[in-house]
Parts: structure tokens; C-alpha cells; sequence
């Protein structure tokens, strides 16, 4: 029960990662109906970011808001420049789009800090502590305290401030916003920035225990983009629940079913996701469009 | 000075002409209705107002010319657009909605007030708040869209084909409100509608338009007693 219970905990961990980056997939997804292929490089740039303000000697907190900052305004600056000429472009333009930034992101970052590893520090101390008998990380639990942060502030955000609700009513009904007064092509732009701030704060929690490398995302993603299919990719809460679903669930497949191996770790977890999908096809949390005709 | 006015007017949606020339004036404190067969251009006009339609010619609106401006531009000079099918933002809950409505105002205390006046007016919102809008009916709808643009405090509320689709009593009710809010708060309304006898019943004046163009205007009264209208329109 004890392991159990220690592997839940770290399982929540991961997938509080996994949530942070599937909630900005789902936040450009809502908005444009398009996924962000870039979103995992994007996130493991600004993690450079962040390494470098560390290595020049800020401390890590100090690093870790300067690198959201510049995250967010980043993430407007991308959309503006390279999304915006092909706003109206069919998907499948826009879909190349983030397919082409995957690979401009991905060779910028092996260009500017070398593809070598790099340790990046965690603000939390590795040892475990003890709560009813089980012990967990410090890290762990402040990995997952992050999350929960983050996921409290954007539901905040999205719910009770008048930014936020613009930024809805544009992702659901652009025509109809705009006739409301609602500057649509700045909420996307303002959705790329939000959706970047969130891939930075995943980025920066998973480098200290994965090392930071161009690649490092690149299998972050695939959970994520797991994480909100299971949620049912244009549900913001489905992207948290799939998330932390997904790493505990991977979690517990690594320990009690070894014999599987770390390498068949990953098919057996999408096997239970296309199970889930089957069932219900449109996701956990999906809600359905209701419309009158 | 009229609130709105639009000279020589002309939109097209591709390669088809919509409007060929329509001019128009809508006074301060005025209901104005459009009326017209399916296709005359009665929709067109409304979006050629309110910039969601390609469109040339001049528009001035309280004294600014907006035939270049965005939607959203135009909305936040005052500008309220019910458009057809109602535009709710079917996903958000009833008082989301409403929200949304006011969210270009920055007087929130005067906005704190529109919110209980709209309540006045439709008490069963607060019931339904959290509803989503979308599985409201149809009756209820409307009625939410245009609580949603009378909290944006529009000097100009133009309406498209309220009626349509909405039962007798829901209609009647509808328009009373309409008409009530012109009459005590002297709201300025450009109505476009099918059902000429409710728009003529509360509008002060009125434009027909064949194809385009503009074919007859005058008083509701005038329009009431103009014999290829009332056999063409009203159905007398």
C-alpha cells in the first residue's frame, strides 16, 4: 500500500507536467482548432532561457518568472509574426505551420547552447519526507504544488476576469464576439502567450530530473497531446484530469507490471487510452456542442 | 444631425452584389425597420453597418465615418448587432453571456445597474445563470441576446429578424420590450424584419427594400396606407 501510494504521488508529479503542457495545447487547440506541434520546443527554449539567467547567476526563482515573462510575450510574438499571416489559411496550413516552428525552434536551440546535455537545478531539495507513512520527495510534491498553482490561476483567470471571458467567447464564437467588441485576433495572440507561460513552467519542472537537451520535450509532447485526446482535447479541466491520469497510470504500469519492461511502458498506456477512446469517443470531459437547428 | 446615415451604399459577398445602392437615415430615439422579401439585401444592410460585410459607399455614424472601421471597432463606438440566429454564445453559461455584453464598458457601477435592470426586464436569468446558453429555447434566446446588448448600453441596437422562428406571444412580448425601452430610454433601434405588421407596429419609420435598393420609404403609417406595400407586405 505504502509503494502504491509512493508511486501515485510521483505518478501525480509527472502528470502534473504533462497536464501543464496538454492545458496549452488545449488552449491554442479551443481557439484555432489547430495543435500546436511547436508547443513541446517552444517550451524547452524558454528552459534554456531559464538556464542560461541561472547559469549568469540569477537565483532560480528570480529566473523562473523572467522566464515566463518572456515566455508570454514570446508566445504573442510568434503568433503575431508567424501564426497571424495565415490566420484564415485552411488548418492543414496552419497545422505545417507549427510542424515548420518545431524545426526553426528545434535547430535554433542545438545551434545556440549546443545539442549537449545540460543539469538544470531544482528549487526543491531531493530528499523524501514522511507524511502517514509514506515518503515522498520534496520534489515530487513540489512539482505537483506548481501544477496546481498554475491550473488554480488559469481558471481564475479564465473565470472570474473579463480578459478571460473575452478570451473564451472568441475561442467559441469569433463572428459573434467580434460583434461584441472583442479584438478576436488578440485574444489568439494573447492564447499563444498564456499557452507558452504554461509549456516554460512544464519545461522548467522537468529538466531538473530529465536533463535539458533540445530533444527533451519531444516525449513530453506525446504525452501531453495524449493527455488532452483523453480529455477530451478542447476541455481545459480534461487536460489537468487526463494529465495526472496518465502519469500516475504510466507510473503504475512501470512498477507493477515489469515484466513489461520500460519499453513496452508506453504502447500498454496508449492501449488503455484508445480503450478509454472507444468508449467514449469524444473523450472524458468533452462536452457536447449543443446546437439548435 | 440623424444618428446614422448611410449614402449610396453598396456590398457584395464575392462576385454577387447584395446591395446596389441603398441610402438611408436612422434619427436619435427612432425604431427604424427595413422590410423586404427574402434576398432584397434587409441583412446585408445590417451588415454592412456593423462591418461584417465588404461594403462602399459612406456610412456615418454620430458624426464619424465607420465605413472603414473593423466589427469590433465599431461595436466598442456604441453599435449593438443582434444578429440572425441570434448569435448566443452557445457554449458559455446564460450569465456569461450577459457579462460579455457589458465587457467594453469600464463604468462598472453604471454596468452593476444594467445587470438589475436587465433582470427587471427578465427575471428568469437570474433563475438560469449557470445555465448554458446554448440549451436555452429559442424565445429564451433571443430574449438573453438582447439583454446582452442592452447592457452594452448601445446608442444603436440594430436587430435582425427577431421574430423568426419564435412563437406568436414570444414575438408580441419581444416587441413590447423593444418598444418600451425606445419609449422610456430612448433607445435607437434599426429593425430588420419579415413579419412587417409587428415592425410597423412599433416602428416610427420604415424602408423597403426590392433587390437591393431602396423602393419605397415613408412613416409607418405611410407605409400602412401604401397600397402595393400593404399587398405585397402585409398581406391585405
Amino acid at each position: 500500500m505504502t509503494e502504491f501510494l509512493q508511486q501515485v504521488v510521483s505518478g501525480l508529479a509527472s502528470g502534473g507536467i504533462y497536464a501543464s503542457l496538454a492545458l496549452a495545447l488545449v488552449l491554442i487547440y479551443r481557439a484555432t482548432d489547430v495543435i500546436n506541434f511547436a508547443q513541446g520546443e517552444m517550451a524547452t527554449f524558454t528552459t534554456y532561457i531559464a538556464w542560461t539567467l541561472i547559469d549568469q547567476g540569477l537565483s532560480y526563482w528570480t529566473a523562473f518568472v523572467l522566464t515566463l515573462a518572456i515566455a508570454f510575450v514570446g508566445g504573442i510574438a510568434v503568433e503575431r509574426v508567424v501564426i497571424r499571416p495565415v490566420e484564415r489559411a485552411p488548418v492543414l496550413t496552419i497545422v505545417m505551420v507549427t510542424i515548420g516552428l518545431l524545426i526553426v525552434f528545434n535547430g535554433a536551440m542545438g545551434w545556440i547552447w549546443t545539442p549537449e546535455l545540460k543539469s538544470f537545478p531544482s528549487p526543491f531539495p531531493s530528499r523524501g519526507v514522511e507524511i502517514g507513512g509514506v515518503v515522498v520527495s520534496i520534489q515530487d510534491l513540489g512539482v505537483i504544488g506548481v501544477s496546481l498553482v498554475l491550473v488554480a490561476l488559469m481558471y481564475a483567470f479564465f473565470t472570474f476576469t473579463r480578459l478571460g471571458l473575452s478570451m473564451r467567447a472568441a475561442a467559441v464564437n469569433p463572428e459573434v464576439s467580434r460583434l461584441l467588441g472583442v479584438r478576436v485576433s488578440w485574444m489568439l495572440a494573447l492564447g499563444w502567450g498564456l499557452a507558452a507561460v504554461l509549456g516554460a513552467v512544464s519545461g522548467m519542472m522537468i529538466a531538473p530530473t530529465a536533463f535539458l537537451d533540445p530533444n527533451m520535450m519531444q516525449v513530453v509532447i506525446i504525452y501531453a497531446f495524449a493527455a488532452a485526446v483523453l480529455g477530451g482535447i478542447s476541455s481545459p479541466v480534461g487536460a489537468v484530469v487526463g494529465g495526472l491520469t496518465l502519469g500516475v497510470a504510466l507510473n503504475l504500469i512501470g512498477t507493477y507490471a515489469e515484466f513489461l519492461g520500460s519499453e513496452l511502458r508506453l504502447p500498454v498506456a496508449f492501449a488503455i487510452l484508445l480503450a478509454v477512446l472507444i468508449v467514449r469517443p469524444s473523450g472524458l470531459f468533452e462536452r457536447a456542442v449543443v446546437k439548435r437547428v | 444631425m440623424p444618428l446614422l446615415e448611410l449614402r449610396d451604399v453598396q456590398a457584395r459577398y464575392g462576385q454577387t452584389t447584395a446591395l446596389h445602392n441603398v441610402s438611408l437615415t436612422v434619427e436619435e430615439g427612432r425604431v427604424v425597420a427595413i422590410l423586404g422579401a427574402n434576398g432584397a439585401g434587409k441583412t446585408t444592410t445590417l451588415r454592412a453597418v456593423s462591418g461584417t460585410v465588404r461594403r462602399s459607399g459612406e456610412i456615418v455614424f454620430g458624426g464619424r465615418s465607420i465605413d472603414r472601421r473593423a466589427p469590433e471597432a465599431i461595436a466598442r463606438l456604441g453599435i449593438a448587432h443582434v444578429p440572425e440566429g441570434r448569435g448566443t454564445l452557445s457554449e458559455l453559461s446564460v450569465w456569461d453571456n450577459i457579462r460579455m455584453g457589458a465587457h467594453i464598458r469600464r463604468d462598472r457601477r453604471a454596468v452593476k445597474s444594467d445587470y438589475a435592470r436587465v433582470l427587471d426586464y427578465f427575471p428568469w436569468i437570474e433563475e438560469r445563470r449557470r445555465q448554458q446558453a446554448g440549451t436555452l429555447s429559442g424565445g429564451e434566446q433571443q430574449m438573453l441576446v438582447l439583454a446582452r446588448a442592452l447592457v452594452a448600453r448601445p446608442r444603436l441596437l440594430l436587430l435582425d429578424e427577431p421574430s423568426l422562428g419564435l412563437a406568436p406571444l414570444v414575438v408580441r412580448e419581444f416587441f413590447r420590450i423593444v418598444r418600451e425601452l425606445n419609449e422610456e430610454d430612448g433607445l435607437t433601434v434599426l429593425l430588420v424584419e419579415q413579419n412587417a405588421n409587428a415592425a410597423l407596429g412599433i416602428a416610427h419609420h420604415a424602408y423597403v427594400l426590392e433587390v437591393g435598393r431602396v423602393a419605397v420609404d415613408g412613416t409607418a403609417d405611410e407605409l400602412q396606407r401604401n397600397e402595393s406595400v400593404r399587398k405585397s407586405y402585409l398581406g391585405y
